[in-house]
């Protein structure tokens, strides 16, 4: 099994696994790392936008070795020491989150906003893709809009020529297409499948096919 | 736009006897705004004829379902205190993102005198001893967990005076608790050091008494949400995030390519199972399960399959013939009085997928003689008595562990994620999670039932002299019961345990929650809503203020209609029919927080309206910018709510805000399109819920204060007004009737492959 090293939340990890395992399952099913979300899989509903390399980037599209050597920081690894990001802060004043779900995605969606701006304007905003079902999506823009207000008060210098758009190119990971590296992995099964038919096997509703075929 | 209200003029005669104020607003051009102010006691023409009172209107569900929790209300709550004095409640509840724990821990601290921060709520896990009691659903948490927990925190708190007097050798009056510790003696202790004392067998505590209004003092207080610091840290653990029991496995299902289509013949089982890291393949009602190390090998397994599969139950339907067959099961409106004039409209909506964020998810741990089960679950006692049943184990043997889950809007209100668990860990003897993905979530999961209308004013010289309202539902999904297996079984007409869809209907169950929710908030004249439904078995579940949104919605825009044909002005029509002053008090306020009468460029209009359920009242106006008729945005909302006591008016205003989500997505884009038995939409880039863009940037909510002696119901207020509100507007911006929900409805992106719910062909 091949081996990838990345910087996840400040500390070095290496993950066991093909390098077409979306970095969502390494994460969460190898690392334990939960605060990025499953919601869609093809970086539709953004719940587990996180950052690498401090900009932000879907987790579920993209595949492993695409981030060897390279710094992921999810949810969990905004708070510095314990104390929290102005834009959680914001998220905790205004009571933005109802069942949560796509909190930690929208929170580093709002980061990543706020990285390449300290002036938000509402159409930045609307840009954010993230979906929130239960609709809190007015908290999100307060939050967003009075944690920029907080970063400009501190004087926190707004960093430059990052640019608007900030969503990290997907192509520049090879992941640009859809077809991510487990999709990838079911087609060629697929086709394995199909070119073999000596596997074939009836099966009856409730029948055990582990059972039924002795192992 | 700020608008700062200046009077013009205090107050102008209406050509119709109503009367408005006038106010100039503080706008970059002149704009002028009229507020509905008060009104006589009928409009134009004859006074209003009086309705008869809807069931719904004196006796509710939510009073239904307090009056079923009777037996077993006495052991509902378990409220612990522990030596550090923290307080821990335990309610046989399930939190979705209402924020229960909230607002029920306020209801604690402030019956008991501790501090909120030092109450937590947490849910119990299925309690089958507490009957008809442990089910979360119509909006009832609050209304009915406030007598039962106020009798648990005053019995507490009677119990720790009673240790400290004894303590002291002072009589118990003689003693306060106060934020946290009692007072009186010459002492103060923190009640965790009366806790052991106060559970001492033989202690008379005084008779609960519940506190006056006037002494609460958290109730009525916006508070934030008490889980958000971990919500906003990542360090909130859903089900999927939980690894209760070590070594579980994941596993994912492959599904039919029509609804309740079942396996024929997996084809290629052995090339699957030597795929890395799957670890077995079972064959269950719902699908293929794949067992796997992680569900990325549990897609990759699921999606390589090759499987044959028998007819479901719907295969021949799409949106055309569900709406065909909707329309000859519905009554027809009885024949127009002649010479009557009548206001009409035929109205049709498409299913729509609760589509909550996080996905159906189970854990599972089953072994030969019982075992347990995580997920979010609102009728666990049902879940685990289905699950008992189905695996032929013994009665009691299964454990359910509530988790708290990611939104429901009444999807969860059935266990379909714990059941198929269960089956799949039954058979692999191992513990699995089970995990559907986001295809499968919208295309097999629940949706709310599509339904078509035909709703008739009658109206003679200038009033409304008849209501009537007819609807057709796909059949909803009610077999979860009261939450207990017995009124499931009632529901199901004797479908075997487990069977995807009732057969036959539990139309009985349906038409008590239809009447004990939908109640007109006019003088209309005689005034009638009837169900009916078509027995399709498509995956159905109530969703959020079940058949009001649809069957309330439809009303409010034919009440439209008929104030535009008698040419008066929409707000002041509603006002002149109320049936409550109560009503009347949150419109005014909505037309007033809107700025309704406001006059706006073409392709821009407000709309407004008013809904009533669970003993609660809203009322909501938008403002719609509809230039492009194919691209309408909502730009403005303002909600009016009054919940006779409003227990957190900050969580209340999420759910408002949340209920106006719904209203703009299913009124606007929303839906599904079934073709061939199954939904092509598999994704939020087909099922166009509403995004950050599709949000108004400018929303005004007021709570009522508290002037009821009890709490009306919360979680569902908010979707019915809201979305008539926003098809109101569509209409007065378009010109246009409102007809066909949602609105904007294309099939516009290309939809996955069904059956393997391959998502490699995504066309965004």
């Amino acid at each position: 099994m091949p081996k990838y090293s990345f910087t996840l939340n400040g500390e070095k990890v290496t993950v066991n696994a093909p390098g077409d395992l979306s970095v969502l399952w390494a994460l969460r099913d190898k690392l334990g790392v939960t605060g990025p979300k499953y919601g869609c899989g093809i970086n539709v509903c953004k719940a587990c936008t996180s950052h690498l390399d401090g900009k932000k980037f879907n987790p579920c599209v993209t595949n492993l070795r695409d981030v060897a050597g390279r710094e992921v920081t999810t949810i969990e690894g905004l708070a510095k020491d314990g104390k929290l990001h102005p834009v959680q802060e914001a998220w905790l004043e205004q009571d933005v989150a109802q069942c949560g779900y796509c909190q930690p995605g929208q929170i580093m969606a709002a980061v990543d906003l706020l990285r390449r701006t300290h002036n938000p304007t509402d159409a930045d905003i609307d840009a954010i893709e993230n979906v929130c079902r239960c609709g809190s999506y007015f908290r999100i823009r307060e939050a967003i809009h009075s944690a920029a207000a907080k970063l400009r008060a501190q004087g926190v210098v707004e960093p430059t020529a990052v640019g608007k758009g900030g969503e990290l190119a997907a192509t520049g990971l090879g992941t640009g297409t859809a077809l991510t590296g487990a999709a990838a992995l079911a087609a060629a099964a697929i086709v394995r499948a199909v070119r073999s038919d000596d596997d074939e096997l009836d099966v009856d509703l409730d029948v055990d096919l582990d059972g039924a075929l002795g192992g | 736009m700020t608008a700062e209200l200046t009077p013009l003029s205090p107050e102008s005669e209406g050509t119709s006897r109503r009367r408005f104020l006038t106010y100039v607003l503080a706008a970059p051009t002149l704009a002028v705004a009229t507020t509905w102010l008060g009104h006589e006691a009928s409009a134009d023409g004859l006074p209003v004829v009086p309705s008869n009172p809807e069931m719904a209107e004196d006796y509710d569900l939510g009073d239904f379902l307090i009056q079923a929790q009777k037996p077993t209300e006495s052991q509902m709550v378990v409220l612990t205190v522990a030596k550090d004095g923290r307080v821990t409640c335990q309610v046989p509840r399930e939190e979705v993102g209402q924020g229960i724990t909230t607002s029920l821990a306020m209801i604690v601290a402030d019956e008991m005198d501790v501090p909120l921060e030092h109450v937590t709520v947490t849910l119990a896990p299925a309690r089958p001893e507490l009957l008809f009691s442990q089910i979360t659903g119509g909006s009832n948490t609050i209304r009915s967990m406030w007598t039962p927990l106020r009798t648990a925190a005053s019995g507490a708190k009677g119990a720790l005076l009673a240790a400290a007097a004894e303590e002291l050798h002072v009589d118990a009056s003689k003693l306060q608790l106060r934020n946290g510790v009692v007072v009186g003696g010459g002492r103060v202790i923190p009640i965790g050091e009366l806790s052991e004392a106060a559970a001492r067998p033989g202690l008379r505590p005084a008779p609960v008494q519940l506190k006056a209004a006037a002494d609460l003092k958290y109730i009525g207080t916006p508070q934030n949400r008490k889980d958000a610091h971990l919500m906003v840290t990542g360090a909130f653990k859903y089900t999927n995030d939980h690894e209760p029991v070590p070594g579980i496995l994941r596993a994912m299902v492959r599904r039919p390519p029509t609804l309740n289509g079942t396996v024929k013949r997996v084809v290629n089982a052995a090339a699957v199972r030597k795929m890395p890291g799957i670890k077995g393949l079972y064959v269950i009602p719902t699908g293929v399960a794949v067992v796997a190390e992680t569900f990325g090998q549990a897609l990759d397994g699921k999606e390589a399959l090759v499987v044959e599969w028998n007819a479901g139950t719907v295969d021949d339907f799409d949106n055309k013939k569900i709406k065909a067959s909707l329309e000859a099961v519905r009554t027809p409106l009885s024949p127009a009085p002649p010479g009557a004039t009548v206001v009409e409209g035929e109205f049709d909506f498409a299913f729509v997928s609760h589509a909550p964020m996080e996905t159906n998810t189970a854990i599972a741990d089953i072994k030969p003689d019982g075992g347990q089960v995580w997920a979010g679950m609102k009728t666990p006692i049902v879940a685990v008595q289905t699950i008992e049943q189905d695996l032929g184990l013994p009665s009691g043997s299964v454990t359910a562990h509530v988790i708290q889950g990611g939104g429901s809007f009444g999807r969860r209100l059935f266990f379909d994620g714990a059941l198929e668990a269960a089956r799949i860990s039954h058979a692999a003897g191992k513990p699995v999670k089970v995990m559907m993905t986001r295809v499968d979530d919208m295309r097999h999961g629940r949706a709310r039932p599509a339904s078509s209308h035909a709703v008739r004013a009658t109206v003679a010289d200038g009033q409304v002299v008849a209501w009537e309202h007819r609807t057709a539902f796909v059949e909803t999904d009610w077999r979860h019961g009261l939450g207990e297996i017995l009124t499931a079984t009632g529901t199901g007409y004797g479908d075997p345990p487990g069977v995807p869809v009732s057969i036959g209907g539990d139309f009985t169950f349906s038409q008590s929650v239809f009447n004990l929710t939908v109640k007109s908030p006019y003088n209309f004249g005689p005034t009638t809503h009837e169900l009916n439904e078509t027995p399709d078995q498509f995956h159905t579940a109530a969703f959020r203020s079940v058949y009001s949104p649809n069957t309330r919605g439809a009303d409010e825009i034919i009440v439209d209609e008929v104030a535009k044909l008698l040419k008066q002005d929409p707000v002041a029509f509603r006002i002149a029919h109320f049936r409550d002053p109560r009503y009347t008090a949150v419109l005014e306020k909505c037309a007033e927080l809107g700025h309704w009468g406001k006059k706006l460029p073409k392709g821009v209009a407000q709309g407004i309206a008013f809904h009533a359920e669970y003993k609660s009242i809203t009322a909501c106006m938008v403002e719609i910018d509809a230039r492009n008729p194919a691209k309408p945005r909502v730009t403005k909302a303002a909600i009016v709510a009054d919940y006779g006591i409003p227990i957190n008016p900050r969580g209340a205003e999420s759910q408002l805000l949340g209920g106006l989500a719904d209203g703009i997505s299913t009124a606007l884009r929303a839906g599904l399109h079934i073709d061939k038995g199954l939904a092509l939409e598999g994704s939020y880039s087909q099922f166009h819920y509403a995004r950050q863009r599709d949000y108004p940037r400018d929303v005004k909510i007021h709570i009522m204060p508290a002037n009821q002696s009890e709490p009306g119901g919360g979680g569902e207020l908010g979707v019915a007004a809201a979305f008539a509100a926003v098809a109101n507007a569509y209409a007065r911006a378009t010109g246009k009737k409102v007809r066909s929900f949602p609105l904007i409805f294309p099939v516009d992106f290309k939809p996955f492959t069904k059956g393997t719910g391959s998502t490699r062909v995504q066309p965004r």
